[in-house]
């Protein structure tokens, strides 16, 4: 199962915009889960709640967005610069935040990611309230990006590169460090590892995949804007994988699969009668999220893969997937 | 007069204005404080019951023809009430685990509040009409200042202190303090600790509560009023020190102030200078300002 699950996903995931599923719905699902599965390599394996992931996200979605739009750069160097300035602000995050644990890294992580709204919603390249808007999609070696069925391939061979990367990197020894240190961390740093160095490692990667799934957004949707930046799109990653299941490798993309569906067919179902009841569903996508939320607290923390993985019955898996912060 | 480039009049009214702002953040910070200290719980839903305040205060008014005195006393209740419901029936069962799942309890908690007054009265603000006797303004010398407005700084220090008396110099305060060291040694000596977490928790609550009633005629009372402050709280109590109610108390009053001063500095700076002294703060001391080490 552990090797047909993502070949499976993967085989789903490319025949679905072929069998009349709206491309561009599918390719804001990828991106989310792109968000999620970075996110998910930082908190899920290293046990640390990040609550600033929105700032790389949106900050890649910005920089690739007024590089393609401003600049006239093309479409992958535009994508790099996105991940590159994550990827610095994902360092420079790390370095400070990192020097605490538990409750204070939130609290920092927080911290730091006002700072970067505030910036965002300041600065005179994001267009404060109206966002970047029009972002041109351009071409990709060769390929027109502009049509939404070339560009979800496009983003889903990205999603698979990266899925393959995390995968690599979550794989000992690197992978199997963070592990240790997440369930024991005196014992790792009395073993002689250098602790800070590999935690700041994971969130700096961290950070720059998070910075590509918010570039990718921002060309899938032609906009970047400041609720890309707003602690509640942290807020938001964090349910995809909590839903999905922390620390497990496909969590993130079925939790963030599940959310992106919720809030877009809540919104199309409209209004709904039960006998004298009329519901009016488009507008209660955020109390449903909540209530989601809530109920994965207090039901199923090991969110939805995890569960099944316990269900499956291997033991072992489940309790190594089981999030486990330290405090 | 003109101090550092400018004139009196205008530093003494930023000081007042950031002081009233001070008083909010005291207030909100010193319920999530104290939630914190006996809970353990990072309370994300505490910006929405600010906003519960402020609603039921305009419900009680608009629907209930309840005024504004009435609504002081009962929005807090009612808000408090809510509160002991949700820790009785959903919060407790979260105790013993990492308090990260009570922080993301919380947050859907809060998404699920706000989402739900959205819903029902639109995003757009109810205006809820200053008290006939608090309308007039008051000259203070350098400025005319609405007399509500002192009203609400008055209320905020009393209600403040009032709570740190009680925290630091009654027996109930005395179990408090020792529930938050050792829960089960004071649950062995025969306090319902139980009981007290929920009452701690009902009366965090309804200090937001009536941070919102206070808040009503300032303030639009709006879904998102609560949000905004959240983040800002959550720096005051993290800034102050966990475990320190008076630092707490100060730290919300004195961040206030600086809020305002960089207001008339550096506008740019005034909405996140608030971080940045939060993030300098954790790093040279972690325990924050009034803490002790852990």
């Amino acid at each position: 199962m552990n090797r047909l699950a993502p070949l499976a996903l993967l085989a789903l995931a490319a025949i679905l915009p072929l069998a009349g599923v709206y491309p561009l719905f599918l390719t804001k699902c990828l991106t989310f889960a792109l968000f999620a599965m970075a996110f998910n390599l930082f908190t899920g394996y290293v046990g640390l709640l990040s609550i600033g992931h929105a700032s790389f996200f949106g900050m890649g979605a910005y920089i690739a967005g007024y590089a393609a739009k401003a600049w006239g750069m093309p479409t992958p160097v535009a994508l790099l610069a996105g991940i590159a300035v994550a990827t610095a602000l994902g360092a420079a995050f790390g370095a400070i935040a990192i020097r605490r644990r538990g409750i204070y890294f939130a609290m920092i992580t927080l911290a730091l990611a006002q700072m970067v709204y505030f910036f965002c919603s300041q600065a005179p390249f994001t267009g404060a309230e109206d966002g970047l808007q029009n972002i041109p999609r351009g071409t990709a070696f060769g390929l027109p990006l502009g049509n939404d069925l070339v560009f979800y391939y496009f983003v889903l061979v990205l999603n698979v590169l990266a899925y393959l990367f995390i995968q690599a990197v979550i794989a000992k020894p690197f992978g199997e460090t963070l592990q240790a240190i997440r369930d024991n961390e005196p014992r790792a740093i009395s073993l002689g590892y250098d602790v800070r160095s590999y935690k700041l490692v994971a969130f700096t990667i961290s950070a720059a995949i998070a910075g590509l799934a918010g570039s990718l957004k921002a060309f899938a949707l032609g906009v970047a804007t400041l609720p890309d930046v707003h602690w509640t799109q942290s807020g938001n990653v964090i349910l995809m994988c909590l839903l999905g299941g922390m620390g497990t490798a496909l969590g993130p993309i079925v939790g963030a699969v599940v959310i992106v569906l919720l809030e877009n067919q809540l919104a199309s179902l409209g209004v709904i009668r039960l006998g004298v009841l009329s519901i009016d569903f488009s507008t209660k996508a955020p109390i449903v999220i909540g209530i989601v939320f809530m109920l994965c607290v207090l039901l199923f923390r090991r969110g939805i893969v995890g569960e099944l993985i316990a269900v499956l019955g291997k033991r072992g898996m489940a309790a190594e997937t089981a999030p486990k912060h330290t405090s | 007069m003109i101090i550092l480039g400018l004139p009196l009049q205008v530093l003494l009214g930023q000081l007042t204005i950031g002081l009233i702002n001070g008083s909010f953040y005291a207030l909100l910070s010193l319920g999530l404080a104290i939630i914190f200290g006996l809970l353990n719980v990072i309370n994300f839903a505490h910006g929405a019951f600010f906003m519960l305040g402020a609603l039921a205060a305009w419900l009680a008014l608009t629907v209930g023809g309840v005024n504004y005195w009435w609504a002081l006393v009962l929005a807090p209740l009612v808000t408090g009430l809510f509160g002991i419901i949700v820790e009785r029936l959903l919060l407790r069962r979260l105790q013993g685990l990492d308090h990260l799942y009570s922080l993301l309890f919380t947050f859907g908690l809060a998404l699920a509040i706000e989402g739900t007054v959205r819903d029902i009265y639109g995003t757009s603000g109810l205006a809820y009409p200053v008290p006939a006797a608090l309308r007039g303004p008051v000259d203070l010398g350098f400025m005319r200042l609405p007399a509500y407005r002192i009203w609400v700084v008055a209320v905020a220090l009393v209600v403040c202190f009032g709570t740190w008396a009680l925290i630091e110099k009654t027996r109930i305060g005395s179990y408090l303090r020792a529930g938050t060291e050792n829960a089960r040694l004071v649950q062995a000596l025969g306090i319902n600790v139980p009981l007290l977490v929920t009452l701690t928790y009902g009366f965090g609550v309804a200090l937001a509560g009536l941070a919102g009633v206070l808040a009503a005629p300032i303030y639009q009372v709006q879904p998102q009023m609560g949000s905004s402050m959240l983040i800002i709280i959550f720096a005051v109590v993290v800034i102050g020190g966990l475990g320190s109610t008076m630092g707490t108390i100060l730290t919300g009053l004195a961040l206030g102030v600086i809020e305002g001063f960089a207001k008339v500095f550096y506008p740019q700076a005034s909405s996140t200078v608030v971080f940045m002294i939060m993030v300098v703060v954790l790093l040279l001391r972690p325990a924050g300002l009034f803490g002790k080490e852990a």
